[in-house]
């Protein structure tokens, strides 16, 4: 149908308006067959709009859809090469297993019997095999996520549409789950598009991730060059929850700068920024705190609270009055006590630049 | 672009075949002779010219179908089709020009043509398809063909079978009795005395009918509201066990025949009544014919009806979350400072609603007042008089049918204003948890005085009803006998085998055919109507629900009325037959499939249908392997409620029965109006049990309206109350 570099999912100029509200505004993206894509963002930014678009769920007001190189713009959802998992999983609650899987293939008018072989090889696939008589009631969360993992890929589409599939398992579940449907998606090299709100699990499965606010794209990125590099405030803050501390930018000398935090003095990639006030990211992971105050190259301040959490200690640190930072320690043999003096450090590793302010 | 779908070229197939087959004129029965020729043979053999625009349409049709697709010459070759056939079947009618000044314009004789058959139904069916067909090609409802046919469908069934008969109303309502236009006489009998009169307050004769309607109807509204918030407030206030009395007065309402309970008025206070004679014995009074007129209406209304508010009420009391009068004794609220301060303020919504419902309906009643209102006239039993009476005056009663109209929709525009605007009693989200607080002493003392009465008096009236018909005549002569229950309903061996020899047996088998016929055809539509409303979202949807409901809020005489006035003559002649029967029962009761099939979607997670989507299979087949299957409940509360409903409908029908399709119902208002009583009871009662067993067999088998009830995962569990909240 469509050679190996024409883009699976491709949107040019999307915008969809609900009333007066815009919850996508001119989308530019082209997605790459076998990678996964996740939309990250919080609750409200556009991101389930998106794939609810891609899905042919939604009509754009304004820009043209095309999946596997056929613009599908005024497509029904049932006449787009995808397949979608849904966030409730959406199986159908009077069928079977087996039922819901060749639901497609016949809708799609395959024979019976070829559609129970398809069906049962894919239920075999995501280890249900010998499930097929069951009905979705009489399965756990975590089976029925793989029946609508199955259900979706039975139809071999274009793309794979993921409404954030783990938001009804439990904690534990979840990270064997995402493992599972990242391994599928690089095994059968899938194109998916992945929604979740949680940072973490994005990190984890993305080939590449959109970080989406305010019906916009805040940053498209890889998952490192994202957790390294924000490039705006609200990327820093909702992947890693950085400190963002304001700064001054005193010099610039090549792709290094050099800058004020507090009187600290230190040299960092400038990420674009211009002598002036500008903004640092900070790690809480990239915190070190030491006992004591005055070091040179560190930073006065004194710890305001201190939470135990087994793995690790979580600490508020008071610098000036306007900086507050939160740190993250491994160190838990040794906890420091609220209202003592420490020493601050920061390892320019975990830090960042945001310019402009 | 590649040509249109296969539906497309079978309908259009279907539309050639409706012309060169089937006979265009003559329902009902297989027609003979001339009317039974097809279109193409009645526009040449028959000299019916006026039929081959209809051909000609459809050869562009043809074209834009088989050719390369062409959606919009598609639409406009079967959209001048259907308006064509609109056109001249207005234009020429039985009797010659249906429009008098076209006749100057045509040479004599004027032509004529008899009603449309099933060829024109069939072809007009199929028009409308390829219209859908066009315009689904054009992006309308997301191109989808069957959304966009079955919208067209019900908006051209709801305009034939509801708009344009209550069009024939205003339309008769401006003619004298010979038919000619006279609009002095319709301001003189909108505005004239019967209708608007007060001399009951100023005069001393009779207060306009009118006033008569609405002062019942207010009275009758506000004392069933109390009422059914008095039995609400004891089945969930209270510790009493209620669950029996709620199922049984969640079904009276509608097993019930509507007149029974004014028959049943009748038999104990009547001037014979066996309370009347009974309290004349004791203590000498003399016996009077009191019951007759606005206090026995009003009475048998507040006794009707009051189960419908209380099914209301339950609901809204449900709405209140039990947690919140916990949260309000937990800050040191007492009992009766927890009802005033917060359980009243967000029932008081509801209040409004069960009353504007129980106003509606006192209104749109029509056989109590028959029954029992004596002199005293009210809107719906005016209008029946005018029709069937002496005087015999249909623009009388389409006046009568207007004001009556005009007064039953701005309630119900009212009713569902009011309950679109305050919905924060069922705010709140979660937290059903906890236990209700117990009513306040006084409280609880006042609804058992309201209670208490109320059910003695149906007590009294069921009692009536059920023992009634085997004595030989109640009140005067105890004397138990079989005598009335033989004659309705005997079965005798004669020289075939046995044979139904009762006098009851050809109306009960006719309504139940008819009721039968309309069932699967109510529910159907009010289903397809449901998911329109509920899933698909395309343009005019409000004025399409608005359109859909409102056949609720016209009451069954304006309905009877109006079909007389549209149906009896050409373009489409129906009175007398067993269909229009049947179609008055599907459109009146279809919002009954539409109230179910919403509530039962609304439990339906919309991601299924999505998914459904997304696995490639369109909105056809998602309804009928998705949505349908997770509807049986509300597939089956359809069907049954519409042929219960059908089965002890009286107002709209008693203008269409005939001596061939005589109904239960009408027979009984019949039997019970010449003083045959004995045998109304008897049949009043034999309907009562068959209409519950039906209910019961139901129940046990599918679990239908058991209030209060959770529902199941995926499956949805409906109550009455949806069935009476508009």
């Amino acid at each position: 149908m469509s050679d190996v570099t024409t883009p699976a999912v491709e949107l040019r100029g999307v915008t969809k308006r609900y009333g007066d509200v815009t919850a996508l505004r001119t989308i530019d993206l082209a997605i790459d067959r076998g990678t996964l894509v996740t939309l990250l963002g919080p609750s409200g930014c556009g991101k389930t709009t998106m794939l609810r678009l891609i899905a042919g769920l939604e009509r754009p007001d304004d820009g043209r859809i095309l999946i596997g190189g056929r613009d599908v713009t005024l497509a029904a959802a049932s006449e787009r090469n995808i397949g979608m998992v849904f966030q409730s999983y959406a199986l159908f609650p009077h069928m079977t297993v087996l039922e819901n899987v060749c639901y497609g293939l016949r809708a799609g008018g395959m024979k019976k019997a070829e559609a129970i072989a398809a069906a049962t090889d894919k239920i075999a696939l995501v280890g249900l095999a010998g499930y097929e008589s069951r009905l979705p009631s009489e399965l756990s969360g975590g089976q029925q996520q793989r029946v609508a993992v199955a259900r979706a890929i039975v139809l071999e589409p274009e793309v794979l549409l993921f409404d954030e599939p783990l938001s009804n398992l439990d904690a534990k579940l979840r990270r064997h789950v995402r493992e599972e449907i990242r391994e599928l998606q690089q095994s059968l090299s899938l194109t998916a598009v992945y929604v979740t709100h949680d940072q973490q699990e994005a990190l984890a499965i993305s080939d590449r991730i959109l970080v989406m606010n305010m019906a916009a794209v805040a940053q498209d990125g890889s998952p490192r060059a994202l957790y390294e590099q924000p490039e705006s405030r609200f990327v820093a803050d909702f992947i890693g929850d950085a400190n963002i501390v304001p700064i001054e930018v005193r010099r610039i000398d090549g792709p290094l700068a050099e800058i004020d935090l507090a009187g600290l003095v230190l040299t960092l990639p400038h990420h674009g920024a211009t002598v002036g006030a500008a903004e640092l990211a900070i790690r809480p992971q990239s915190v070190g705190l030491a006992p004591g105050a005055g070091a040179p190259g560190t930073l006065p301040g004194r710890l305001a609270t201190a939470a135990y959490l087994g793995s690790h200690m979580e600490y508020r640190v008071r610098i000036t009055p306007e900086i507050e930072l939160f740190v993250v320690s491994p160190d838990v043999a040794a906890p420091l006590k609220p209202g003592c003096d420490v020493a601050v450090s920061v390892a320019a590793d975990g830090v960042a630049i945001i310019p402009g302010r | 672009m590649d040509g249109f779908p296969r539906s497309a070229k079978i309908w259009l197939v279907v539309a050639w075949a409706a012309l060169i087959a089937l006979p265009w004129y003559g329902l009902g029965g297989i027609p003979r002779g001339v009317p039974a020729w097809p279109a193409v043979v009645q526009a040449s053999a028959g000299a019916r010219g006026w039929l081959i625009p209809l051909i000609l349409a459809l050869i562009p049709a043809t074209v834009a179908v088989f050719g390369r697709a062409r959606p919009r010459l598609l639409v406009a070759a079967a959209a001048t089709a259907i308006l064509w056939t609109v056109i001249e079947g207005f234009a020429i009618v039985h009797n010659g020009w249906g429009v008098a000044a076209l006749g100057p314009w045509f040479a004599d004789p004027a032509p004529t043509q008899p009603a449309l058959g099933w060829g024109a139904l069939v072809f007009l069916v199929a028009m409308l398809m390829l219209i859908a067909n066009g315009l689904a090609r054009q992006g309308v409802c997301r191109g989808d063909v069957f959304v966009t046919g079955a919208i067209l469908l019900v908006v051209a069934l709801i305009a034939l079978f509801v708009i344009y008969p209550a069009l024939c109303i205003f339309v008769s309502a401006v003619k004298d009795n010979d038919g000619g236009f006279a609009p002095e006489l319709f301001g003189a009998k909108l505005f004239g005395r019967p209708i608007w009169g007060i001399d009951c307050l100023v005069g001393g004769g009779a207060c306009g009918t009118a006033w008569n309607t609405v002062v019942v109807a207010t009275v009758v509204g506000v004392v069933t509201t109390l009422l059914g918030l008095a039995f609400a407030l004891l089945a969930l206030r209270t510790r009493v066990p209620m669950k029996p009395l709620i199922g049984l007065l969640s079904v009276l309402p509608i097993i019930t025949p509507p007149f029974v309970i004014g028959l049943a008025l009748i038999l104990l206070f009547g001037r014979s009544g066996a309370v009347t004679i009974w309290v004349a014995d004791l203590f000498h009074v003399p016996r009077t014919r009191w019951i007759y007129g606005v206090t026995g209406i009003t009475v048998a209304q507040v006794l009707a009806f009051t189960p419908i508010s209380f099914l209301v009420m339950i609901g809204v009391l449900q709405g209140v979350a039990p947690s919140l009068e916990e949260a309000a004794e937990t800050l040191r609220a007492g009992r009766w400072r927890t009802f005033r301060t917060i359980t009243w303020p967000l029932i008081r919504p509801g209040l409004a609603n069960a009353f504007l419902i129980a106003f509606i309906e006192s209104m749109a009643d029509f056989a109590n007042p028959l029954m029992i209102g004596g002199n005293f006239t009210v809107l719906s039993t005016d209008i029946f008089f005018a029709v069937v009476g002496t005087t015999h005056d249909q623009g009388r009663a389409a006046v009568l049918a207007i004001v009556l109209l005009t007064f039953t929709l701005t309630a119900f525009q009212a009713q569902r204003a009011w309950v679109g605007r305050r919905g924060y009693a069922t705010m709140g989200g979660k937290g059903a948890a906890g236990r209700a607080t117990e009513l306040p002493g006084g409280l609880k003392a006042l609804c058992y005085g309201l209670a208490l009465p109320y059910l003695a008096l149906t007590v009294a009236v069921y009692g009536t009803i059920m023992v009634g018909g085997f004595v030989e005549s109640i009140g005067r002569d105890n004397t138990p006998t079989l005598r009335h229950l033989i004659t309705a309903f005997s079965i005798e061996k004669g020289i075939g085998g046995w044979f139904l020899s009762g006098s009851a047996w050809n109306s009960l088998v006719t309504t139940f055919e008819v009721a039968l016929i309309a069932m699967p055809f109510t529910a159907a539509i009010g289903i397809v109507v449901a998911w329109l409303l509920d899933r698909q979202r395309f343009a005019g949807r409000q004025a399409f629900e608005f359109l859909a409901m409102m056949s609720f809020a016209i009451p069954g005489t304006v309905i009877g009325v109006s079909y007389i006035l549209a149906f009896n003559v050409p373009p489409l002649a129906l009175t007398g037959t067993g269909t229009i029967i049947a179609i008055a029962f599907a459109f009146r009761n279809m919002p009954v499939g539409i109230r179910a099939g919403i509530a039962n979607l609304a439990q339906i997670d919309r991601s299924l249908d999505e998914a459904s989507l997304t696995l490639g299979a369109r909105s056809l087949r998602t309804l009928v392997l998705v949505l349908l299957p997770l509807m049986r409940p509300a597939v089956t509360t359809a069907l049954v409620y519409s042929f219960v409903r059908a089965v002890t409908a009286v107002s709209a029908v008693i203008f269409l029965v005939t001596g061939e399709y005589q109904l239960a119902t009408v027979y009984i208002v019949g039997r019970a109006d010449v003083g045959d009583y004995g045998v109304a009871i008897v049949y009043s009662a034999m309907l009562i049990v068959l209409m519950l067993l039906i209910l019961l067999i139901i129940r046990l088998g599918v679990g239908l309206n058991r209030p209060g009830a959770r529902p199941v995962r995926g499956t949805a569990s409906l109550t009455p109350a949806t069935m009476v909240q508009p």
